[in-house]
């Protein structure tokens, strides 16, 4: 390894087996190949659950707002993990059997379809009551002004929050190696069992997700500051 | 209200030095980067006396009062107070405690928002002066009493009006029993028909006999309150006179004729 | 339905109450280590100085960028290879959460610091009082005001990431419910969905008051 020469003369990064990392960078590629499909439906659907339940608090349909307002509460209220081990390992008890990939995307978003809706909400709230009233004035239905007026604006207030649960649901995802999932966590932890090779194993691990989630973060950040000039 | 004066403090009022120098500056400089707010500023307060600073916008007012109370750090010069220098070269350690016998009001009144109004007016005085607490409370009604609003006493300040704030924000200066107290455009910040209230409250403490130092925008006020009136400008003393009166009416500078005539012309746009 | 009576089994609850009381003391031991941690990381937050301000920096970022998990694995696995010294899963498990709660709680402390205007810092010192006494008596009686109700999201948040302690091997509440369904395995086939549903509940039972106080306190806060 090239970096390897350079980074010998650091401890602790001297020590380090850099043919391992080298040998085992293709597996940590794969794994977050894993880490990344599962994540990326779970927040597709949690965004999707998340709107859906938005619009029904927004618009207080009875009964469905009752239903949404205790789910948020379940969901909130509860660990993924044993949201998880409840899908996979109690539901085929009931017949319901799924993949265990489907069950970690299920439990994503059963898990991120409430925080997606908290943060949807924030940018509805955050479109003044005149836009409506000037909606209904020009004759809208409700769903014409939420589709044409409100949300339009309401996303722009929402993105940051929008970012933030989609690093918290990348982190969370973490979980389903609890169901035998070959996710990021699986891997290292079969590697660590294997080859005891712990701190080179650690620190791909470390890397792999710094890389997929800094980015994002700092995304967050400039769409964090760019919303507080835009409230100044 | 009006003929029951308000009795600001336990002070002995018969004291030898009842007509001496309480606050002075001594050629006050005050720089933010480049920009120098106070060039050298001279000022004398007698006791019992009603001094007005008035000035354009920026002109340094604020800056000054700030500088007298301690808030900001002094570039050049010196405040005394009682011939004590508290603040610039030569200031001791003591001088803090010295400081504190210097009241402030703000413009934005700031009240804790987390005590009640009575709470407010007596956190400085049980903490701060550690005095007993029957008799602050017993200065505290007096003093709520006189500005009317003893019944307000039990609540938060999120449910008073402006004008309440301000009067509440004034006699919690006043608890501390200050030689001097600093007025910084406490009206600024205030809906119209709230000024009056306040200003009244102002008013009645000078006549009264209260040392203060006030920087206003409202000119009608300042004529009615001022023993001396100043005129600040780009952070110099253009103006200087003990007749308000002749000041608005025939001031002696090319300045403060036209900072005049800027207020004679919103004047006369209010009356339109 | 059939199968929930695996529940009924005599000492079942009582051993899934135990593994959950091991889950609840490692969330309260970090709770209760991360608040005084957490104002002394916001009050460093809030500091000028620059080397500071870059360490609090790192530390935070690092901790909020990674999953529980990750720290978890590092402590429990990394620590005893580059130390030497070997923490058992509870161990783990409380330096971690308390390793994040202190920096979530920091960020907090910082950010509720930070919201009380200068002005009320002007208009203390003018009232004499001193940087301590303004501190105590005006800062932080209005900062804890803006603290606490997201202070106890931070709780619950805690509680519920207790869970992953089990993929560590520490035995708690989801260790019980997997030995309680291997052992009727064969008297109970639906073993797994009654134990898993119980704990699920059971989660909920703790998270629910708390996730309800918070509410109430900023509603309370927000006069």
């Amino acid at each position: 390894m090239d970096g390897g020469a350079i980074a010998a003369g650091i401890p602790f990064f001297g020590t380090l087996d850099w043919d391992f990392i080298a040998e085992n960078t293709p597996v940590f590629i794969e794994a977050a190949g894993v880490t990344l499909n599962i994540s990326f439906w779970g927040i597709v659907f949690s965004l999707l659950l998340g709107l859906v339940c938005a619009m029904i608090l927004e618009l207080r349909i009875p009964v469905a707002r009752q239903i949404t307002l205790a789910y948020i509460e379940i969901s909130r209220g509860t660990p993924l993990l044993i949201q998880l081990f409840l899908i996979f390992f109690g539901l085929p008890k009931l017949g319901i059997r799924w993949s265990p990939e489907l069950s970690a995307i299920i439990g994503l978003t059963f898990l991120g379809g409430s925080y997606m809706c908290e943060a949807i909400r924030a940018g509805l709230e955050s479109v003044g009551s005149i836009q409506y009233e000037s909606a209904q004035v020009l004759g809208m239905g409700r769903l014409q002004t939420m589709r044409f007026i409100v949300i339009p604006q309401a996303i722009s207030t929402s993105l940051p929050g929008i970012v933030a649960n989609v690093i918290f649901l990348i982190k969370e995802s973490s979980v389903v190696s609890g169901i035998a999932l070959a996710d990021l966590m699986y891997q290292a932890k079969d590697l660590i069992g294997m080859t005891y090779d712990t701190a080179e194993t650690l620190l791909l691990l470390v890397i792999t997700y710094a890389v997929i989630l800094l980015p994002i973060s700092i995304i967050g950040t400039i769409l964090e500051r760019r919303f507080d000039y835009a409230r100044r | 209200m009006t003929d029951t004066q308000l009795d600001t403090s336990t002070k002995d009022t018969a004291s030898p030095k009842e007509s001496g120098v309480v606050l002075e500056t001594r050629g006050l400089v005050k720089r933010f980067g480049t920009n120098t707010v106070l060039d050298g500023i001279d000022l004398t307060v007698h006791r019992g006396e009603a001094v007005v600073v008035v000035g354009p916008s920026g002109c340094g007012k604020s800056t000054l009062l700030r500088c007298i109370v301690g808030l900001e750090q002094l570039d050049g010069g010196q405040v005394l107070l009682d011939g004590e220098v508290v603040s610039g070269e030569g200031a001791s350690v003591r001088s803090k405690e010295t400081r504190q016998r210097v009241g402030m009001v703000f413009q934005s009144y700031d009240l804790f928002p987390n005590k009640t109004v009575l709470g407010n007016v007596m956190l400085a005085p049980l903490k701060v002066q550690k005095r007993d607490k029957t008799k602050v409370m017993a200065q505290a009604e007096q003093l709520l009493r006189r500005i009317g609003l003893w019944d307000k006493r039990d609540v938060y300040p999120s449910t008073l009006s402006g004008g309440q704030k301000q009067r509440i924000a004034i006699v919690r200066a006043l608890m501390m029993n200050p030689d001097v107290m600093l007025f910084d455009e406490i009206t600024a910040a205030l809906d119209p028909e709230m000024v009056h209230e306040v200003l009244q409250v102002v008013v009645e403490l000078a006549d009264g006999g209260l040392t203060m130092v006030v920087v206003t925008h409202e000119m009608r006020f300042a004529e009615a309150l001022a023993d001396r009136i100043i005129l600040l400008d780009a952070g110099h003393v253009v103006e200087e006179s003990s007749n308000p009166s002749q000041f608005f009416s025939n001031p002696q500078t090319q300045r403060a004729k036209d900072f005049l005539r800027s207020f004679e012309f919103e004047r006369s746009r209010e009356n339109e | 339905m059939p199968g929930a009576e695996i529940l009924l089994e005599p000492g079942n609850i009582t051993r899934l109450l135990g593994g959950l009381w091991v889950t609840l003391q490692i969330g309260l031991i970090s709770i209760a280590l991360s608040i005084p941690l957490g104002i002394i990381v916001g009050m460093l937050m809030t500091l000028k100085n620059i080397v500071v301000k870059i360490i609090m920096r790192i530390y935070l970022d690092f901790i909020r960028i990674m999953p529980q998990l990750v720290l978890l694995y590092i402590v429990f696995f990394g620590l005893a290879t580059g130390t030497g010294l070997n923490f058992d899963g509870i161990t783990s498990s409380v330096i971690v959460f308390t390793l994040w709660g202190a920096a979530e709680l920091g960020d907090l402390v910082r950010g509720s610091l930070e919201s009380i205007p200068k002005s009320q810092y002007e208009s203390a010192q003018v009232l004499g009082f001193s940087r301590f006494q303004t501190f105590a008596h005006v800062v932080l009686p209005q900062a804890v005001r803006r603290l606490v109700p997201p202070s106890v999201n931070l709780a619950t948040r805690m509680v519920k990431t207790t869970s992953l302690c089990m993929l560590i091997g520490v035995v708690e509440v989801i260790r019980v419910g997997q030995q309680i369904i291997d052992f009727y395995r064969f008297q109970y086939p639906t073993g797994a969905l009654w134990i898993y549903g119980a704990i699920f509940i059971l989660y909920f039972l703790i998270c629910f008051p708390l996730s309800l106080a918070s509410r109430g306190l900023e509603k309370r806060f927000a006069k």
